[in-house]
């Protein structure tokens, strides 16, 4: 086997998109990927004959449209079709409904209180404010507070002077919003339950706190600033599936000179007098290279595949106790038709969004009680979407393919799960959405119920943790993963990160993976050819 | 800016340290305190004929020692108490300021606790200067503003050292939980630290933000050790009562301030309940700063989004202080009378105290509260009948706001507690001859304050430091010239420690012209 | 509320069966959530129509707020930035109101009602605010923008028409006065009230009766007494800027919705110093306001004439003085009265002074070939248009 220039350790989104620009760069650049099939968390795979599941992540919000150009993603096939609608079903039969016209949407609002109607305009316009602030330091490096570099300093001044263009009253409104609950911070704003209920959820997506906890405000932002075509807030689903995400980045790459191995598993990074030489696979085959690349998560990386030797005590202690808890569950249903909903009206177009049918802050945060017992939600908050109704790609005609993500489901359900759990598990989760749609289990050909356990072993995420590491402040800019260690940079000379462990977390946004290939390519002293944030201004 | 006339409204602990600094600078100072006595809640509490408890906190850290040293405070030095966490078995857990003993501890947990406390200590000391100056403002900055963040700054980076100062921006902002998860492991004592974390706040060990209230904990270890009040007695208030007279303050009781005199937007004095108006060139409010803007100022005199905000701050109290007459001392099994007159606290581990808490998120109260009991008579033996105590019982979690009132809780709820001390404690209920229970609605009718809350106000980040009790009033001085706060309600917020006074009144000495 | 149709997007005034009629463009445009013309027949004819004879506009989609309550007067006082307590039972008032940041978040009227409290219009939602407002107030305030329906009637034979239409009364109502009278025994109530700075009514109907009102003044036309013609909201665009009236939203970016630092504005920044007043209790952002003043102003909305015949569209304005960039147009029409270009501008201040000469940086194109030019513009200190008929009373009956 030949020697790379750089090696990256899983092609999921993140790798591939690390890849590439240092492909882009000249580099001679290898991607493993220990599964037989691409993509990592952003795939899509045919579990049921025609069916095509995104059975992990399932909507595409996020993805910087500057790495999208930059790699020309749309000539390598990616197509994101921006998503519209949804609702949340509330027990009393009655629903709030999200709808995409905003004349209809502020209509729907005010059915359920006349004030939030007019609320929602100062929310919008808030939450827009803190957007803009946290975009501009996706595509950054974040600064190191203990260094004493120049170019820390310069990154840090920046900062500053993008949260001094707002107000005295904004700066405190920002810190606010940045360490408040989200059910506190919705309170500021809504006097309906089922508002409140319905927008408070995309904060508990993917991590280990309730409605309550603060700091999950701001996890609203990692959901709510989506960027389909440069309109902040809006979601999409990508065409054929999520796995399109990373088939098209695997072609930008493959197009740039890069070689992807699958079926390739990584049992050690080598590492000579400290610094990286390559990596060894399960195989027993080694391969060599200037730079080693991780896009695993920071427990894996450096528990898993590093030898502890090579490594300092303190990371080791870091990376033991890097919290990155596994809370949601993914049920992925093949139906054979389209479910009906009778609290909607007929063709109504709120079935093409999210759907949800937790309509209180107390069942939210109830359901996150049953999880910190060990428990999975007996009322989850569930996320559901059915993709195939703007994408013909994911199955047969007339019928529907259903990902439904479900807050909470623990890593070990009391005791550890076992095969009766888990289909208790995702009968706890059909049941729910069979209260809102009577036909809804008739028409079910087949369900694949995810644990976070199944998550772990198939996608190598820890604890099927889907950002890589819980978003609380411990673990976000500087502190992510570990304080010192937040530049992309291991502890050992040649060795990188760029999963979704490392700023700016997760979501399929591929900063990660572009912060990663631009501090490489400073180390290498290759031009930079990741891309700057478009700006706004 | 000298001899100005001040009112303070309030004659709790704050306004007094407050009236005392003001007066010693030459100000005309009158403290007004609506009940007949002064001290608010660290005031002596008559619950049954011929019972008593020293004040609503049974267990109180030394007062910020730069103020007691600049006013000239003489403190009886109350005995250090420990805490000792109750267990089912008898085998309690003794928690001292660095060691640990008792239970079933592994030498390594005697030594992290051991570091633990040390590490924790130490941020709590490096933001000391973020504690006893007002907080700066983040734009617009006064020279002092600049002074104590290089202040800040410099504490973190230098006086905490690389790897403290990485480590406490790593887990200042995070939940007790997952801290003591890292360093500790026997549950019992990580369920005794965590309860110091979250008594008085609306919060559980997994609630982001505990590791503060936990250092705002800690900050008053760094003044000295945890006493019982009725060790240094009414003696407390009564030395600084003394203080204040000798600096001329001028101190009137069941004076109860009506409103605040607000003309062309600045203060100029006060109406009492009785109709009577006092002229004042200052006013200085003690009270919460829900009952200082809504109330006494009303809303009408500020800008609309600020009394909204205001409005909207987070102050409902969780804790039930419960008082119990007892004909006997009880007996807990495997604890000795010395060890009786401590802290006991009943927080068995992590997820007893986090599912105590699950119910206060709903308007409920804790099927199994965590409770921090004191016998005040074992220090003093006087505030009870000869041979008679006092039982002394916070409880938590029992909400301000419960599902159906308190009404028809109070009694149930009162109840649980007690059956809860019965299995530590088997008999005791026969030696009750009375009792009471005052619940945050109760402390807020009888003390004054806006949701019987021990902070004046949720101590959570975005009601913390510039933002307490909201931005645009955090400096002491309010919208309204003339107008300044002292309380719990501003910057640091609650405890014995007389902060909020102190930096008010220096605040307002530094103001040029008191403006 | 109860469900609404999905499936219609813009909701209909009570107006729409005869507006859809008359409309032969079938231009529409939202606002306020209602489906309203544009252009009904050609935007010349509309605009001339104003100025000349009497046109009718549905204003049915502006705000409307019901305020009442024994606190209801010291309310409203707190909220804008004008003292309301000189404001008569039967008479209406231009209001502006601010944040706490003395930044504007809307412009409106407040009618006094008598007995029936306070009416505010506004040109976007305030529920929201006026809740927060109310924050220790005895008030109710109730939004009733669906519930009241009204139709602006406009131009010099505007009050010649209303009495035609049999609406009598009306020669003594003064500008900003209040009549509650009666159509084709209905109730109405009419105010003397506008947005083209001409001569105008606004009627003020119980939308079930709405349609009693449009025919009861269109009857005038059919009886072949006067010409009465719809119009749009371009017509309308034009007369407001001749008669110097700022739109929030297009002339300014309200507080409430300006998400960048600084590009909300004050009434001061909006020239709206006489709707300011120190003279009163507080109100919501008038220390902010006080600091304002005592400091030299930083920039002015200001109405400009720009020279020439090109249309001055989005263009950047520089000092000729220094050659700095100044400012920019927000909004500009063309005036066929005054065959002048009418711009509403955004212009930095240098020391508290206007720049003394202004030169704006045109382009426009001519069969879709651009060029550029340079004009020299005027700041006017009055509306560009102004007629005495406005606010004579009784007005001549033509």
């Amino acid at each position: 086997m030949k020697d790379y220039d750089a090696i990256v350790i899983g092609a999921g989104h993140n790798g591939l998109t690390n890849a590439a620009f240092l492909a882009k760069a000249g580099l001679d650049v290898l991607v493993l990927e220990k599964n037989d099939y691409i993509g990592g968390a952003t795939v899509s795979r045919e579990l049921h004959e025609g069916w095509q599941y995104s059975n992990c992540s399932y909507v595409c919000s996020f993805f910087r449209p500057e790495i999208y150009q930059a790699l020309d993603l749309g000539r390598h096939g990616l197509e994101v079709v921006p998503l519209q609608g949804g609702a949340t079903f509330m027990q009393n039969g009655d629903h709030y409904g999200n709808y995409h016209q905003p004349a209809v949407r502020r209509r729907e609002i005010m059915r359920h209180s006349k004030r939030d109607a007019d609320a929602a305009i100062r929310f919008d316009a808030d939450l827009m404010k803190w957007c803009r602030l946290i975009r501009g330091f996706l595509l950054r490096t974040p600064p190191d507070p203990a260094s004493f570099k120049w170019r820390d300093a310069m990154e840090f001044a920046s900062l500053l002077k993008a949260f001094y263009q707002l107000t005295e009253s904004q700066i405190y409104e920002f810190i606010r919003f940045f360490t408040m609950s989200i059910a506190e911070y919705l309170e500021e704003y809504f006097e309906s339950e089922v508002i409140k209920a319905h927008f408070s959820g995309g904060s508990i997506i993917g991590t280990g706190l309730g409605v309550y906890s603060p700091g999950t405000a701001y996890v609203l932002l990692h959901h709510a600033m989506g960027d389909v075509d440069g309109n902040v807030g809006s979601w999409g689903f990508a065409r054929g599936g999520m796995g399109s995400v990373s088939k098209a980045i695997a072609s930008s790459f493959k197009s740039l000179g890069g070689d992807v191995r699958s079926g390739a598993e990584v049992s050690e990074i080598k590492v000579k007098g400290n610094k990286a030489t390559g990596i060894i696979l399960a195989s027993g085959e080694e391969i060599n290279a200037k730079v080693v690349v991780s896009n695993l998560d920071a427990k894996r990386t450096f528990l898993n595949i590093m030898n502890k030797k090579d490594l300092p005590e303190e990371i080791i202690h870091r990376a033991e106790n890097f919290k990155i808890r596994g809370s949601s569950g993914k049920v992925n249903i093949a139906l054979d038709g389209m479910p009906d909903f009778p609290a909607l009206e007929k063709g109504s177009p709120l079935t093409l969004g999210h759907m949800h049918f937790s309509d209180s802050l107390e069942r939210l945060e109830r359901a996150y009680d049953d999880w910190k017992d060990d428990r999975w939600s007996t009322d989850p908050y569930v996320d559901m979407v059915i993709p195939s109704q703007y994408d013909p790609t994911l199955a047969p005609a007339g019928k529907h393919m259903v990902s439904v993500f479900v807050q909470y489901c623990p890593v070990e359900a009391e005791g550890g799960w076992t095969e009766e759990k888990r289909q208790a598990f995702g009968d706890t989760v059909i049941n729910q959405i069979s209260q809102y749609s009577p036909n809804f289990k008739d028409l079910i050909l087949h369900a694949e119920v995810r644990t976070p356990k199944e998550i772990e072993a198939e996608v190598g995420l820890t604890e099927g943790n889907i950002f890589q590491g819980e978003l609380t402040l411990d673990q976000l800019m500087f502190n992510r993963p570990f304080p010192g260690y937040a530049q992309y940079r291991g502890p050992v000379k040649g060795m990188y990160m760029c999963g979704s462990s490392n700023h700016p977390g997760g979501g399929v946004m591929g900063a990660p993976g572009a912060n990663a290939a631009r501090e490489i390519l400073r180390d290498l002293k290759r031009t930079d050819t990741t891309p700057e944030d478009f700006g706004d201004d | 800016m000298t001899n100005k006339t001040i009112i303070i409204i309030g004659g709790g602990h704050n306004g007094l340290v407050c009236a005392t600094y003001l007066a010693k600078e030459g100000h005309n100072v009158t403290v007004l305190e609506a009940r007949d006595k002064l001290g608010g809640s660290a005031s002596k509490h008559v619950f049954a004929e011929g019972y008593h408890v020293a004040g609503l906190a049974h267990v109180i850290h030394p007062l910020n020692p730069k103020i007691v040293k600049e006013l000239g405070l003489k403190i009886k030095k109350g005995a250090a108490i420990d805490t000792i966490s109750l267990s089912e078995d008898g085998n309690h857990l003794i928690l001292g300021k660095d060691s640990v003993k008792g239970g079933n501890l592994s030498a390594d947990d005697i030594a992290a606790y051991k570091d633990f406390k040390k590490e924790f200590r130490k941020y709590a000391k490096a933001l000391e200067p973020l504690t006893i100056n007002k907080p700066p403002r983040l734009k617009d900055m006064d020279n002092k503003d600049k002074f104590t963040l290089a202040k800040i700054g410099w504490s973190l980076r230098f006086g905490l050292g690389t790897s403290s100062m990485r480590e406490f921006l790593r887990v200042g902002g995070i939940n007790i939980y997952d801290v003591l998860n890292e360093v500790i492991d026997d549950p019992q004592l990580k369920g005794a630290i965590a309860a110091d974390a979250v008594i008085g706040h609306h919060m559980g060990p997994r609630t982001p933000t505990t590791v503060l209230t936990y250092l705002n904990r800690l900050r008053g270890e760094t003044y000295g050790p945890p006493t019982l009040p009725q060790a240094v007695g009414d003696h407390f208030v009564e030395v600084m009562i003394k203080a204040a007279t000798m600096a001329g303050v001028h101190i009137e009781k069941g004076a109860r301030v009506k409103r605040i005199i607000v003309n062309d937007g600045k203060a100029g004095g006060v109406e009492l309940t009785s109709g009577e108006e006092r002229i004042a060139d200052m006013v200085i409010s003690n009270a919460d700063a829900k009952t200082t803007f809504l109330d006494l100022v009303g809303a009408a005199e500020m800008d609309a989004m600020f009394a909204q905000r205001i409005n909207t701050t987070r102050t409902n109290g969780t804790v039930a202080k419960l008082h119990f007459a007892l004909n006997k001392l009880p007996e807990i099994e495997g604890l000795s009378n010395g060890e009786m007159s401590q802290r006991l606290i009943v927080a068995p581990d992590m997820r007893y105290v986090e599912h105590a808490f699950n119910h206060a998120k709903y308007g409920e109260y804790s099927e199994k509260p965590v409770l921090e009991i004191t016998f005040p008579t074992l220090a003093d033996p006087s505030l009870a009948p000869d041979g008679h105590h006092v039982m002394s019982v916070s409880a938590s979690f029992a909400p301000y706001s419960i599902k159906g009132g308190w009404d028809q809780s109070r009694s149930v709820f009162s109840h649980k507690v007690l059956s809860l001390i019965e299995k530590y404690a088997p008999g005791i209920s026969s030696h009750v001859v009375a009792s009471e229970i005052l619940t945050p609605k109760d402390i807020e009718q009888q003390f004054n304050v806006t949701g019987g809350h021990w902070h004046h106000g949720e101590l959570t980040i975005d009601q913390s430091f510039m933002m307490r009790p909201v931005h645009g009033t955090a400096q002491y001085n309010t919208p309204i010239d003339g107008l300044f706060l002292c309380g719990a309600s501003a910057h640091p917020g609650g405890g014995i420690t007389g902060i909020p006074g102190h930096n008010a009144a220096k605040r307002i000495l530094s103001m040029k012209g008191g403006e | 509320m109860e469900k609404h149709d999905f499936k219609q997007v813009l909701q209909h005034t009570p107006f729409h069966v005869r507006v859809e009629e008359l409309s032969l463009m079938k231009s529409w445009s939202p606002w306020n959530g209602y489906q309203v013309a544009r252009v009904f027949d050609t935007l010349a004819a509309e605009y001339f129509a104003v100025r000349s004879s009497c046109t009718v506009f549905d204003v049915t989609p502006m705000e409307k707020y019901r305020i009442k309550g024994p606190d209801a007067l010291d309310f409203l006082n707190r909220l804008v930035t004008r003292d309301v307590s000189k404001l008569k039972p039967g008479r209406v008032t231009y209001v502006a109101w601010c944040n706490d940041e003395g930044r504007v978040l809307d412009d409106g009227t407040i009618f006094h009602l008598g007995d029936d409290g306070y009416r505010l219009c506004a040109q976007h939602h305030q529920l929201d605010w006026l809740m927060i407002s109310s924050l220790g107030f005895d008030v109710s305030i109730e939004e009733e923008t669906h519930d009241v329906a009204a139709l602006s009637v406009q131009g010099p034979t505007s009050y010649s028409v209303l009495c035609a239409a049999g609406i009598s009364g009306l020669e003594e109502l003064k500008p900003f006065g209040i009549l509650n009278t009666k159509i084709d025994d209905v109730d109405v109530m009419v105010s003397r009230t506008g947005f083209t700075g001409d001569l105008g009514y606004e009627v003020w109907v119980d939308p079930r009766h709405g349609i009693t009102l449009w025919d009861a003044i269109f009857s005038v036309k059919e009886r072949g007494l006067y010409d009465i013609k719809p119009i749009g909201l371009d017509a309308l665009e034009m007369v407001r800027i001749e008669a110097g009236f700022i739109m929030p939203g297009d002339d300014f970016i309200t507080a409430e919705t300006a998400v960048r630092a600084d590009h909300d504005r004050s009434p001061f920044e909006l020239g709206l110093e006489w709707a300011v007043s120190f003279d009163k209790p507080y109100y919501t952002g008038r220390r902010a306001l006080e600091l304002e003043k005592s400091q030299p102003a930083k920039r002015r909305l200001v109405k400009l004439s720009v020279e020439g015949n090109k249309e001055p569209t989005d263009s950047f304005l520089y000092d000729a003085k220094n050659g700095q960039r100044i400012g920019a147009i927000k909004t500009n029409i063309w005036s066929p009265i005054l065959k002048s270009n009418l711009a509403m501008a955004d212009i930095d201040y240098k020391n508290g002074e206007a720049p003394t000469e202004i030169w704006a940086e045109i382009y426009y194109q001519k069969e879709l070939e651009w060029k550029s030019t340079w004009a020299r513009c005027e700041i006017s200190d009055k509306p560009f248009w102004s007629n005495k008929r406005r606010s004579q009373t009784p007005p001549n009956r033509v």
